[in-house]
């Protein structure tokens, strides 16, 4: 089948050099545009009146340079609160999901319970929740020893579980009833046909949605600040008024773009890939 | 019990809010035979076949499998479709598992049998039907009569007492139909009992024991597989027969 006589025709030749010279074009144009849209966007920041100020009170290279111990730091705090409350979102939101497509009379409080729960944390706003958990339960006075950074982690698990479960719900509509079907056909319990056939398939459907919650966590796990746990938001605060300079708050902006960037380029590989498998054809 | 049908069904009804897709439907289904179920579309085959293995409800009367009535709602419907092998239209493979398991799946998680049992005997299914070097593939990487041949096999890999066949062929392309049919012919030969709703009456004739001619949600008609083919005797028959044999 490998034809290794075949060489290009002179009609293929030619639309190559076309193909060629459009290409280069392309690229030309392209730098062009760019040159001028910098030129201009750098003309009016530069020469605006402010810009000297502006470029002194926050991006001093030396105050970046001397807070960015103390957030480093603070943003391990906000890695640690990042794991566990992804982990704990993701163990909570499937149990909602699998709630919600109960059947029966019995599962009915659990249903109402799973529908409930979804609707009240997307609803509140995460800063309310945060105050509430983390100034509320301690309130309360049965766990007096257990770190703010916590109860944040807590808030944030509640919040996101109820985005989480939505997006599980809608991965496990996704699939095909001719699953259900087939696994039921074969005997397979109700449960066991979530488990093996139809979460598996879901999870794969909504990855790309998942790790588009993934990242808004990333950024999220900052607001854990406001019930005074040291991360890297309240550790720039910190120097920032000990500096009277607000370059702390860009270097602590810097750090948390530079961790959500590998999940955000996965994202984009995995959801590319998952688009060039589906139009290779795979069936159901 | 040893002499009674595989299948009995008797005076089976299903309405769908107007529409009565099985009107009163009798119908048995000895050991070793093999049934097709033939009509134009819409006459209720598929809908039949899915009240047998309970995935379907029925809004009257009764189903029994081997001698025991399925259709009541008190016996475990999961049990019952674990003695009952179904293969569909569009295969239904599970996508995301390998072929391999896909054939094991129910032998691992209904009957309980050893991952290295059910892979044993998966594989050897797997080779009879000369697809063994795809075991570890994925669905997706065969083609629709592979495919559809993994589904039949993943639906007898239990041993199931009955084997249900909806349109097993009609997705398909032309060329790729024979390699499935010549499948379910030794399964048949090999002494399966088969109850299949098919389009292709050439091998209705072949290979069935029995044809039954269902329309408008009942039988109209039901004999030995050459006999129903060579002289028909309902009028409605014949004119089905006239639209779909060339």
């Amino acid at each position: 089948m490998t034809d290794t006589d075949w060489q290009p025709s002179e009609i293929e030749l030619g639309r190559r050099r076309w193909r060629r010279a459009q290409t280069r074009r392309s690229v030309l144009v392209s730098v062009a545009s760019t040159l001028v849209f910098a030129g201009v966007l750098a003309w009016a920041v530069l020469g605006s009146p402010g810009w000297a100020k502006v470029a002194q009170m926050f991006l001093d290279p030396q105050i970046a340079l001397a807070s960015l111990p103390r957030i480093l730091e603070g943003l391990w705090l906000n890695i640690q609160v990042l794991v566990f409350a992804a982990i704990g979102v993701a163990v909570v939101a499937i149990t909602l999901a699998t709630m919600r497509t109960l059947r029966g009379p019995v599962f009915f409080p659990l249903r109402a319970l799973a529908a409930g729960y979804t609707d009240l944390f997307r609803g509140m706003p995460l800063i309310i929740v945060l105050y509430l958990v983390g100034f509320g339960i301690p309130g309360l006075g049965f766990f007096p020893r257990v770190p703010v950074a916590v109860w944040g982690t807590i808030a944030l698990v509640l919040v996101y579980s109820a985005y989480v479960a939505e997006v599980f719900r809608a991965g496990i509509e996704a699939v095909h009833p001719s699953q259900r079907l087939a696994a039921r056909s074969l005997g397979l319990s109700h449960a066991q046909t979530m488990r093996r056939v139809v979460l598996p398939q879901a999870v794969r459907k909504v990855t790309p949605a998942l790790m588009n919650d993934f990242v808004a966590m990333q950024k999220d796990v900052g607001l854990i600040s406001v019930l005074g746990a040291v991360d890297a938001v309240r550790a720039a605060q910190i120097e920032t008024a000990h500096y009277f300079n607000f370059t702390p708050y860009v270097v602590a902006g810097l750090l948390f773009v530079l961790l959500a960037l590998p999940t955000i380029r996965l994202t984009d590989w995995v959801t590319a890939r998952m688009r060039r498998r589906e139009q290779i054809g795979s069936i159901v | 019990m040893s002499d009674s049908p595989v299948l009995e069904m008797q005076g089976v009804r299903r309405a769908y809010g107007e529409r009565v897709v099985l009107a009163g439907v009798d119908l048995e289904v000895r050991k070793h035979e093999v049934v097709a179920l033939i009509g134009p579309s819409g006459s209720g085959k598929s809908t039949l076949l899915r009240t047998v293995n309970l995935l379907e409800p029925i809004d009257d009367g009764v189903i029994r499998l081997a001698g025991r009535d399925i259709s009541d709602p008190r016996v475990d419907a999961d049990a019952v479709r674990a003695r009952i092998g179904a293969v569909f239209q569009h295969y239904n493979l599970f996508p995301h598992l390998s072929v391999l398991d896909n054939v094991t799946l129910a032998a691992r998680l209904v009957h309980r049998m050893p991952r290295a049992d059910a892979e044993r005997r998966g594989l050897e299914l797997l080779a009879t039907i000369g697809l063994g070097e795809f075991a570890s593939a994925f669905p997706d990487r065969l083609s629709g009569g592979q495919q559809q041949r993994v589904a039949i096999v993943r639906a007898i890999a239990s041993e199931p007492e009955l084997l249900l066949l909806d349109e097993v062929t009609s997705a398909l392309d032309p060329e790729l139909v024979g390699e499935v049919l010549a499948l379910v012919r030794s399964l048949a030969e090999g002494g399966t009992t088969i109850l299949m709703a098919t389009h292709e009456m050439a091998f209705a004739r072949d290979v069935a024991d029995r044809v039954v001619f269902l329309d408008g949600g009942g039988i109209v008609e039901q004999g030995p597989a050459r006999e129903f083919f060579a002289a028909p005797r309902e009028a409605r028959t014949r004119e089905f027969l006239a639209r779909v044999l060339p």
